[in-house]
């Protein structure tokens, strides 16, 4: 049978759908991690949206080096500021990334750092404060499978 | 039926994908300007006359802004450990001869300003073109009594990174007159040969569709004036030779062999092609 | 085994007040346990950087705790206030208990 360049493309091309369809099992676990993780990490108390601003690219050229920051509305004094950030990656198989842990001579809370991310999905920043109240913002990051030659 | 129906569906959705990224994605290379600690590059030449393209530019201008942003800072850029490494290996003494580079060439940002601009150059003790990575070689066995190594071994791209870095800003320019015209001829002939599975030649892609997507990835003419380059895909630095190997790989192609003829020659052509380029070493890519 | 080197970015002065930026990057594979050996088809066994802390005059100002989702050579950029003249200790904790540190000063009026 002779496979056109076009058919190959296709082919190829259909690998780009998979990567954001992935698989149920997997989808399923990072859920169960990521709620785990989530609630260890707020301590039950519900996440309210706002004031951690979380930056991160639409489209990343690849997946094992996309940059993303944060920054968190807070005084950053002794009496009122940003404990930690928590960042997950909900569609990663371990979605845990880091937790970033502030002090108020750190003078703002904000980190950036470079995270993988195995197919396209939503990175989750949330914020514990000092007096234990919860924030998060999520963005969704498109992974390409790009990046030919080698 | 139901095989049909799903590559249908597949087909279907992969368009869909293709139309967002399209609407998304700039189709050509985009405007952006790159400075690099303070240094204006130049991303963009005109085309000669009979030249093969109208504008000849850099891979920086094909890569997303994230991509892009890691090359304009010397921290940001994740291709500097090794340029700290190529520092540290100048002046460490390898060999039988008990010498180090700087034995000989001293202070590197003072002797090797303008070398790998115009690499390959013309070695008279083979009658062939040679690579940085070759000249190197030819100075760790003659003149420190040290084994050769290879194109893509971590030290090696310490110090072509390291020594690159030392034309940065500099515009490329090689000289393919004399001997070495018969080698950017037999480059030229590599560069326009469709070989492999895919029957594809490097022109296919670089020259023909540059700008264009192929899947996800943003076609570049394919210019070699940022290499070695920290490429995001392989989380490290690699040689000119590597891509060119990556290349014909993804074509289905039995590759060339790193430091042969072929690629030589096919490096000396590409690198003619990119003639007036700002030298980018280390150039961050995808 | 290549070493892991840390690379560290502080600015050498500073006003008594200034919130400065602080970049550190230290190369490192950051192995996730994920990834199969390509020859034996064994998982490769995860080996990363798991912590990173930053202390100011022997105060801890920030510290990270990393997961294999972090990229290899990780990078980490933040904000530290300083009041005073001193130095930055920055310590970087390995899974296999290796730790790799390093020092930078600042001159504060």
């Amino acid at each position: 049978m002779n496979v056109t360049r076009r058919q190959t493309f296709m082919l190829g091309a259909g690998a780009v759908a998979f990567a954001t369809l992935g698989s149920q099992a997997t989808i399923a676990f990072a859920t169960e991690e990521s709620d785990k993780l989530i609630a260890e990490f707020s301590g039950g108390k519900e996440a309210t949206a706002g004031k951690i601003k979380l930056k991160a690219p639409e489209i990343a050229e690849n997946g094992n080096t996309v940059p993303i920051s944060f920054t968190v509305d807070s005084p950053m004094t002794a009496d009122n500021h940003v404990a930690s950030v928590m960042l997950l990656a909900l569609g990663n198989p371990g979605p845990a990334v880091g937790t970033f842990n502030f002090t108020p001579m750190s003078g703002e809370a904000s980190a950036s750092t470079r995270i993988r991310l195995a197919k396209t999905q939503e990175v989750l920043a949330m914020a514990k404060m000092s007096d234990g109240s919860i924030f998060m913002d999520k963005k969704t990051i498109k992974v390409t499978i790009g990046g030919c030659g080698g | 039926m139901g095989i049909t129906t799903r590559f249908t569906k597949l087909t279907l959705a992969t368009i869909g994908a293709f139309a967002l990224s399209s609407s998304i994605a700039l189709a050509d290379a985009d405007d952006n300007e790159l400075v690099i600690e303070g240094m204006k590059m130049t991303t963009m030449v005109e085309g000669a006359e009979d030249g093969p393209v109208d504008e000849v530019y850099s891979g920086w201008r094909f890569r997303s802004e994230e991509t892009q942003a890691l090359e304009t800072d010397d921290f940001e850029n994740p291709a500097f450990s090794a340029v700290d490494r190529g520092k540290e290996l100048w002046t460490t003494v390898t060999g039988s001869e008990g010498k180090s580079c700087a034995s000989c060439h001293d202070k590197a940002e003072d002797t090797m300003k303008g070398v790998r601009a115009s690499m390959p150059k013309w070695d008279k003790a083979t009658s062939k073109p040679i690579t940085l990575e070759q000249q190197i070689n030819r100075c760790r066995k003659d003149r420190l009594g040290a084994e050769k190594i290879k194109f893509d071994n971590a030290d090696m791209l310490a110090m072509t990174s390291y020594i690159g870095l030392q034309s940065r800003g500099m515009p490329v320019n090689v000289d393919t007159s004399g001997p070495m015209s018969e080698w950017a001829e037999k480059g030229k002939k590599i560069y326009y040969t469709r070989v492999g599975q895919l029957d594809m030649s490097c022109a296919n892609c670089h020259e023909d569709n540059y700008g264009k997507r192929i899947r996800a990835d943003h076609l570049s003419q394919g210019q070699i004036n940022g290499f070695p380059t920290y490429r995001l895909k392989w989380n490290g630095l690699g040689s000119v030779h590597r891509r060119f190997k990556g290349c014909m790989k993804n074509i289905r192609a039995k590759p060339y062999k790193v430091g042969g003829d072929e690629f030589v020659a096919l490096e000396l052509y590409v690198a003619s092609r990119g003639q007036g380029l700002s030298v980018e070493t280390p150039a961050v890519r995808n | 085994m290549a070493k892991s080197k840390p690379r560290v970015k502080v600015p050498k002065k500073a006003a008594k007040g200034d919130i400065i930026t602080i970049k550190t990057l230290i190369s490192h594979k950051m192995e996730s346990g994920r990834r199969k050996d390509k020859k034996t088809g064994e998982l490769i066994p995860r080996r990363i950087i798991n912590h990173f802390k930053v202390e100011f005059n022997g105060a801890e100002v920030f510290s990270a705790n990393l997961e294999p989702s972090v990229s290899a050579n990780p990078y980490v950029q933040f904000k530290a206030k300083v009041t005073e003249s001193g130095t930055f200790k920055f310590t970087w904790t390995d899974d296999d208990g290796s730790v790799y540190s390093t020092e930078k000063k600042i001159a504060v009026e």
